[in-house]
C-alpha cells in the first residue's frame, strides 16, 4: 500500500514536471526542470527494485547530458525569442493534432495486441540459472555473458560519438 | 504503463510544438526516459533483468545522441545565428 502511494507520488512529480519543461518560456528552467524530472525518474527506478539504474540515470543524466545542455544554452545566446512568429497558433494548433494522432495508434496499438503475461516461470528458471545474486550482479552478469556483443557495439558507438562531437563542434579543421 | 504512455506524450507533444531547437532535443529525452521506465517495470513484473540491461543500453545512445546533436545544433547556431527551427531551411528543395 505504502509502496502504491509512493509510485503515485512520484508519477505525479514526473509529469507535473515533465509538463514544465516542455511549457516553460526560459531554456534555462527548462533545463533544470529536466534535472529535476530525472532525479524522480531515479528514485521511481529504486521503488521498482532497479538500484544500479538509478544511480546510472542520476549519473549520466542529471550529472552528464543536462550540464551539456546548459553548456549549449549559455554558448547559444537566446536573445532573440525563437517563439516569435508571424502566426504563432498555426504550428501549434498542427502539432497537437499530429500529437492527438499519435496517441490514437498508441491506442489502438493497445487494444489490438491484448498482451498476455509472460509465465513467470520461465522468468524465474532463468533467474535461478545465475550464479549470482543482487541487482547489480544480475545485471553486470548479463551485460557480460548474453549481452557481451551489443555492449562492445554500444562501447564504439560511444566512442564514435565523441569524436563526431568534436569534429562537429570544432570551429575549424 | 500509464505513467510511462503519459510521459512519451508530453514528449511528443514537445517535440511537435516547440520551436526551440533545445527543447525538442530535451522532449527527445523524455520519450527515451518514458521507455526506460516501461522496461524497468516490466523487469520487476517480470523478476527479469535482461530489461535492465537493455534501458542501459537506451541510455548510452540517448548520452551518444544527445551529444551529437548538440554539436550539430552549435555548428549550425555558428553558421546561421539561430536556433528556431522554422529558420532552418539549408536542405529545402
Amino acid at each position: 500500500m505504502a509502496q502504491a502511494i509512493a509510485f503515485y507520488v512520484l508519477a505525479a512529480f514526473i509529469l507535473g514536471f515533465a509538463v514544465l519543461v516542455v511549457s516553460t518560456k526560459d531554456t534555462v528552467h527548462s533545463v533544470l526542470f529536466l534535472v529535476l524530472d530525472f532525479l524522480f525518474v531515479a528514485a521511481l527506478y529504486v521503488l521498482l527494485g532497479a538500484p544500479f539504474l538509478a544511480a546510472i540515470q542520476i549519473l549520466v543524466y542529471a550529472g552528464g547530458i543536462v550540464v551539456l545542455y546548459l553548456f549549449v544554452v549559455m554558448l547559444v545566446n537566446l536573445k532573440r525569442a525563437p517563439e516569435a512568429h508571424q502566426d504563432p497558433h498555426r504550428r501549434t494548433k498542427l502539432g497537437f493534432g499530429l500529437s492527438a494522432a499519435v496517441l490514437l495508434e498508441l491506442c489502438a496499438i493497445a487494444v489490438f495486441s491484448n498482451a498476455q503475461p509472460a509465465p513467470a516461470a520461465a522468468a524465474t528458471n532463468a533467474l535461478a540459472a545465475m550464479p549470482v545474486s543482487g541487482n547489480t550482479e544480475q545485471v553486470g552478469w548479463l551485460l557480460y555473458t548474453s549481452y557481451l556483443i551489443p555492449f562492445e557495439i554500444a562501447s564504439m558507438l560511444l566512442l564514435v560519438a565523441m569524436i563526431g562531437a568534436i569534429v562537429l563542434a570544432k570551429r575549424e579543421l | 504503463m500509464m505513467l510511462s504512455a503519459a510521459l512519451f506524450m508530453i514528449g511528443v507533444i514537445g517535440v511537435m510544438v516547440r520551436k526551440n531547437i533545445i527543447i525538442i532535443f530535451m522532449s527527445i529525452e523524455l520519450i527515451l526516459n518514458a521507455v526506460n521506465i516501461n522496461l524497468v517495470a516490466f523487469s520487476n513484473q517480470l523478476h527479469n533483468a535482461i530489461g535492465q540491461v537493455f534501458a542501459v543500453f537506451v541510455i548510452a545512445v540517448a548520452a551518444a545522441e544527445a551529444a551529437v546533436g548538440l554539436g550539430i545544433i552549435l555548428a549550425f547556431y555558428r553558421n546561421k545565428e539561430t536556433v528556431n527551427i522554422d529558420e532552418m531551411n539549408l536542405m529545402k528543395w
